[in-house]
């Protein structure tokens, strides 16, 4: 009885001073808003983050070429010139788990097409590539392993060498040129936009790898190798036999220097996403000091109302109210402010969430267990913040308070 | 008869650090059931510090308080809230009734903060009952600020009644009254004091003292004068008397 009568008695007093019981949620309200607009949209980078990293390609291996140490002199990565083609096809043949290889090399070169020219990057690859990649074509077809075998000059164009090469459209079947050779355009890749790092990805050619490097690098080594193991393999351990099988073929003698790196996605997607993890986290932190000065402005009306109310406080001491009574009172009081302003505070920052996602395009996630967490924190805050006034009241002596003014 | 008060030796020191004030300096008396006492003196004559004494609102420095048989001077604040709760039942000068809340709620606060747990039905009824005996019934769901100041020195009354207290204390309840008010709630005491209930009030006016049955006269923390008062006022007389002056002069048909 007691206790229900004391929540009657604070839902009154919250009910008769409407207008300032909305105010001073309004502080919890913006707070808790705050937070979970921000998380929402920094979780929403980072989801975006990790799609772009996984739209590198599943279970991908990269093997770069190492550096070597030559009297001293250390070349960079690449200068190795170790990893060649047979390396690469040894991998395919003798590595278990592996669905896919695609031996790479990279260079750039001036293209022309329709009396119009563009500087871009020309990548050689296996017939694998897209495979490894995940990257559909919007328009014709890969070249095949019949074009790598025969060093065929045929190539698959990305969007941007459309845009800038054949502005009218229709590029498949026709010719471009690359360093005065011709290449057959037999497709175009579909638009994967820019990468995490600003790169354009829709701005290359690629060819046959056999190709490339007959033609452009002549060279006989590799930069990479993209590497793609069968689902649900253990990547570390295919890692492991990769380097094993290029330790022996290498002949890398135990505690010598590898002149090759393998690298996995993984660990790609780890340095992505603690960027944007961390910038979750500062978001967070700016929202909870918002939160922080909700409650503070709990507080302070809280403070005023005890005052304002101290005959109130005598009153009810003198018709038998204990001090945990009107304590009592009180915190419900900034409690029911605090948690009312956290509901309240969830469906507005739910609300600007979509609101900037739907206008400007930023994803954005709503996580369930951050709004829960922001309402629990907030009743955390009407309590912490509410317990000082509220025991103000309790501690009033009953005959100062009645003769208050 | 055991009496509902009795007051042994009792003594009040406000000590503020340098200068100790002795506003009480040692008060015995005793107080019977039945009884409708005034208690009077200028100000500083220490009658305030005894009523909030009495009122289980404050503690004495020494002496014993028996009220209804049990020591209350050295109780707690929550054994004293739970004391003023039961036994206890006041009346302000400026009536303290809780703004923006009807007369009814006003009555039904004491029960709020009791031990027995009553129904709503209950808690309902009984404030209704007490505001029917001050004659406010018809006004139960009146705000204060809606009651004149006789019907919310009423209200308060009713308050004072609604947990069946064993002493009515009163710290000048006619105070902020006019006469006729001052006399019609007089009236209201003596019919409570009728019914049985013992009543204390502080009062610096004399006429009103005059409706009291016994008087008690306070001067510098001590009991100076203590006489039963032969030939009382009765409020109803008065009022029907002020009623016949009215008439008589065309203020009132």
């Amino acid at each position: 009885m007691r206790i229900i009568a004391t929540f009657i008695v604070a839902f009154g007093a919250l009910r008769r001073n409407k207008m300032r019981s909305i105010l001073t949620a309004l502080g919890i309200i913006i707070g808790v808003g705050a937070v979970i607009a921000m998380v929402s949209i920094g979780d929403g980078a980072k989801s975006q983050v990790e799609a772009q990293v996984a739209s590198l390609g599943q279970n991908i291996i990269l093997v770069f070429a190492g550096s070597i140490n030559s009297g001293g002199q250390r070349s960079g990565y690449g200068g190795a010139g170790t990893l060649t083609i047979k390396d690469a096809e040894a991998i395919k043949a003798e590595i278990r788990d592996i669905q896919a290889v695609s031996p790479e090399v990279v260079g750039g070169a001036q293209v022309f097409a329709n009396g119009l020219n563009w500087g871009t990057r020309i990548r050689g690859e296996s017939e694998d590539y897209l495979m490894i990649r995940q990257w559909p074509l919007s328009e014709g077809s890969m070249f095949t392993d019949q074009d790598v075998k025969s060093d065929a000059k045929v190539c698959i164009i990305g969007q941007t060498i459309v845009n800038n090469l054949f502005p009218e459209g229709d590029a498949v079947g026709k010719t471009i040129r690359i360093r005065n050779l011709p290449f057959k355009v037999l497709g175009i890749l579909s638009s994967k936009g820019f990468s995490i790092q600003g790169n354009d990805q829709d701005d290359m050619v690629v060819i046959p790898y056999t190709s490339a490097m007959k033609r452009f690098s002549r060279q006989t080594y590799l930069a990479v190798v993209n590497v793609q193991a069968v689902p649900n393999a253990s990547i570390p351990l295919v890692e492991l036999d990769i380097a094993n099988l290029l330790h022996a073929r290498h002949h890398i003698a135990e505690g010598r220097d590898d002149d090759f790196n393998v690298r996995d996605q993984q660990e790609i997607a780890d340095a992505a996403t603690a960027t944007t993890r961390t910038m979750t986290f500062l978001l967070g932190a700016i929202a909870c000091v918002s939160l922080v000065v909700g409650g503070i402005g709990i507080m302070n009306i809280m403070l005023v109302s005890v005052t304002e109310r101290t005959r109130e406080i005598g009153i009810r001491m003198a018709v038998g109210a204990h001090g945990s009574d009107i304590l009592t009172q009180f915190l419900i009081e900034s409690v029911v402010l605090s948690l009312t302003g956290g509901l309240l505070g969830i469906a507005i920052g739910i609300l600007t969430a979509k609101t900037l996602s739907h206008f400007n395009h930023w994803p954005t996630v709503i996580s369930p267990s951050v709004s829960m967490i922001a309402f629990l924190f907030s009743g955390a805050v009407g309590v912490f913040f509410g317990y000082y006034p509220a025991l103000k009241a309790a501690r009033l002596d009953p005959i100062d308070a009645l003769r208050f003014e | 008869m055991q009496p509902v008060v009795q007051l042994n030796n009792i003594q009040k020191i406000y000590d503020s650090g340098e200068v100790k004030v002795h506003a009480v300096r040692g008060v015995s008396t005793q107080i019977l059931p039945g009884e409708f006492v005034a208690l009077m003196g200028a100000s500083g004559s220490g009658k305030s510090t005894l009523m909030n004494l009495l009122g289980c609102l404050d503690r004495p420095t020494s002496g014993t308080y028996l009220l209804d048989g049990v020591d209350v001077s050295g109780l707690n604040r929550d054994q004293l809230a739970d004391i003023r709760n039961k036994k206890l039942g006041f009346v302000f000068q400026g009536f303290n009734l809780l703004s923006r809340t009807t007369a009814l709620e006003n009555t039904e606060l004491p029960m709020l903060y009791g031990s027995r747990n009553l129904s709503r039905k209950t808690i309902h009824e009984r404030a209704m009952h007490c505001l029917d005996i001050v004659g406010l019934s018809q006004r139960a769901d009146h705000f204060p600020s809606q009651l004149s100041g006789g019907q919310q020195q009423r209200a308060a009354i009713a308050r004072a009644l609604v947990n069946e207290p064993q002493v009515l204390l009163a710290d000048e309840p006619t105070g902020n009254l006019d006469t006729k008010t001052s006399i019609e709630v007089m009236g209201v005491f003596q019919k409570l004091n009728n019914e049985g209930i013992t009543i204390v009030m502080v009062t610096h006016e004399l006429d009103i003292a005059r409706y009291c049955k016994r008087n008690i006269i306070l001067r510098d923390g001590l009991i100076v004068s203590d006489v039963q008062i032969k030939d009382r006022l009765i409020a109803e007389e008065e009022i029907k008397h002020i009623k016949e002056q009215e008439s008589a002069a065309k203020l009132t048909a």
